[in-house]
């Protein structure tokens, strides 16, 4: 059958970012599969480097907006390390809550986005209005509904007082009783389980040799979680499990993500209740002595790492973001081998991608070739070959030229 | 004004039809314009209605400063747009560059590339704010004499 080559994006309707895919189809059935990306890229690394330190986690912020926190923590927390701070408890308690309450808005969102790609438009309603209680609370927790600015180096900038632990644990109480029944609805709805089920396979070996993380990763089995492997804020005093599952497929993550939710509502009041009084903030210099620091962090979407080198000023020399959706975006070509082309936008769907947070910059080097200045005789040279490789010769004309003169 | 023009107009204002397109933003106003479709907000009560193509599209919200890649894109989408079209710019970014202001690969906002006929500032813009910044749109739409 003959191929044909669809481009999709990057403007499309089944997408929400900018990016563009390229999919050879043979008849319905997907062939070859290539993501071009860099629509988002803003060269955030480099306005870091030309920022100061304060700036810089304003900056980091808006990497992306839906894991604003992950990124601005990620960032503080490798700061942290090079200057030598130690944050105070209560600080990275209040991180951790702020961290979960993403989660969930997160998980939320996506349920409703995988809902809407698979012509399920009474979830995506269903969700959005549920997830409006988490916006609340993080607005009165932060002042912002999105982009919360609640990170500092050295700490946090707000406190949560007693009025507003009794909304959040309010609002958890809804929320669960809500998630309880979007897992009922995942495990007895039939056209949802038969429409998710088997569609976007990854098997356990080739989500460990493609480097999937998150909950892709989780549910090909994978117990991958950094909260749990390296754990950073208050995670190593909280007590949760790791959620992952079989399926290998999109219905797996489904239930994966909404096992997290139930985990996250458990740590939130877990650590609001164990939470130790005291100060949010220690004072930290303007200048960050030099050294370097890796820092990770479980997005929603996945591990997320910064790179942080500072050279004793007040501006960072080098900082590198390695977003979780990078990591996953080699899984989704894997997925759509040899399957069906409706099946595209709910598996690209399913492993959550992020794309402003994705579109980073790398320029190789390569090592082995030669300079390529090159001197007037070597460029007289090369334009002599190129135009003989077209059969033009012009050494004929030019001794001619050279005997006439 | 003949009847035809007030229920062309009329008809215009009712059901405006929308196209949300991501210039480079980082998420944040994007997710806000979806709530402001959903339950909460409901922006679809004003006939506000978002549609897949620019070729169906009467308002074109933009998100995000123009990024490199964007900017030809950006203009072949208001190109395809019938007219009148108009453009709404949400978000700081989209207002005036905001935070990315002065990155190598952004351009200072939509007014850039394309003309623009309503700011929505906040970063990111609430969907309070986007409800209010196109009922505006509309309203002004009504008055103006064709």
């Amino acid at each position: 059958m003959r191929k044909v080559v669809i481009p999709i994006g990057p403007q499309h309707p089944a997408l929400k970012e900018p990016e563009s895919f390229s999919v050879t189809l043979s008849g319905e059935r997907i062939m070859a599969f290539s993501a071009r990306l860099g629509y988002n890229h803003r060269g955030i690394e480099k306005a870091c480097e030309e920022r100061t330190y304060i700036q810089d986690v304003y900056l980091v912020e808006r990497i992306c907006g839906i894991c604003s926190h992950a990124h601005s923590t990620a960032f503080v927390q490798a700061v942290e390390e090079i200057a030598g701070l130690s944050v105070p408890e209560r600080a990275l308690y209040i991180r951790t809550i702020i961290a979960e309450l993403e989660r969930i808005h997160s998980h939320l969102l996506w349920l409703g986005v995988a809902g809407h790609e698979i012509g399920f438009d009474t979830l995506l309603m269903y969700t959005w209005r549920d997830r409006e209680v988490v916006m609340d609370i993080l607005a009165e927790l932060t002042g912002n509904r999105v982009n919360y600015g609640i990170n500092t180096i050295g700490g946090v900038r707000r406190n949560i007082d007693a009025s507003e632990i009794s909304d959040i644990l309010k609002a958890m109480d809804i929320l669960e009783e809500r998630t309880k029944y979007y897992i009922q609805l995942a495990k007895e709805e039939t056209t949802l389980i038969k429409r998710l089920s088997c569609v976007g396979i990854l098997s356990h070996e080739d989500a460990l040799s493609l480097g999937a993380v998150g909950p892709t990763a989780r549910a090909s089995g994978i117990p991958r979680d950094t909260r749990k492997d390296d754990p950073y804020a208050a995670y190593d005093k909280l007590e949760f499990k790791v959620i992952t599952d079989d399926h290998c497929d999109v219905y797996g993550r489904t239930l994966v993500r909404l096992g997290e939710l139930m985990e996250s509502y458990k740590m939130i009041r877990q650590a609001l209740k164990e939470m130790p009084t005291g100060p949010i903030s220690v004072k930290a210099p303007r200048k960050i002595p030099a050294g370097e620091a890796f820092s990770r962090y479980e997005a929603p979407r996945g591990e997320d790492v910064h790179y942080v080198k500072a050279d004793g000023t007040d501006r960072p020399e080098r900082v590198k973001v390695r977003a979780p959706t990078l990591a996953n975006l080699q899984t989704v070509a894997k997925m759509l081998e040899d399957r069906q082309l409706a099946d595209l936008p709910i598996v690209i769907a399913a492993i959550d991608p992020c794309f402003s947070c994705t579109d980073r910059l790398i320029s190789l080097r390569e090592p082995k070739k030669p300079d390529k200045t090159l001197a007037w005789e070597d460029l007289r040279a090369y334009s002599i070959e190129w135009y003989r490789a077209r059969g033009i010769d012009f050494t004929k004309v030019n001794r001619k030229i050279s005997r006439r003169n | 004004m003949r009847i035809k023009d007030k229920i062309v107009k009329w008809s215009r204002i009712k059901s405006p039809w929308m196209l949300h397109f991501n210039t480079g933003a980082c998420n944040a106003c994007d997710i806000e314009i979806v709530a402001a479709l959903t339950p909460r907000y409901d922006m679809e009560r004003f006939g506000v209605m978002l549609k897949g193509t620019p070729r169906h599209a009467d308002i074109l919200l933009c998100s995000g400063p123009v990024t490199g890649q964007i900017k030809d894109r950006l203009k072949r989408i208001y190109d395809q747009m019938p007219q009148p079209k108009f453009v709404i710019a949400v978000g700081s970014c989209a207002c005036s560059g905001g935070v990315f202001n002065g990155c190598y690969n952004v351009e200072s906002g939509i007014d850039s590339v394309i003309p623009v006929s309503a700011y929505i500032p906040g970063c990111p813009a609430a969907p309070t704010a986007i409800i209010d910044g196109v009922v505006k749109l509309l309203a002004s739409l009504e008055q103006r004499e064709e």
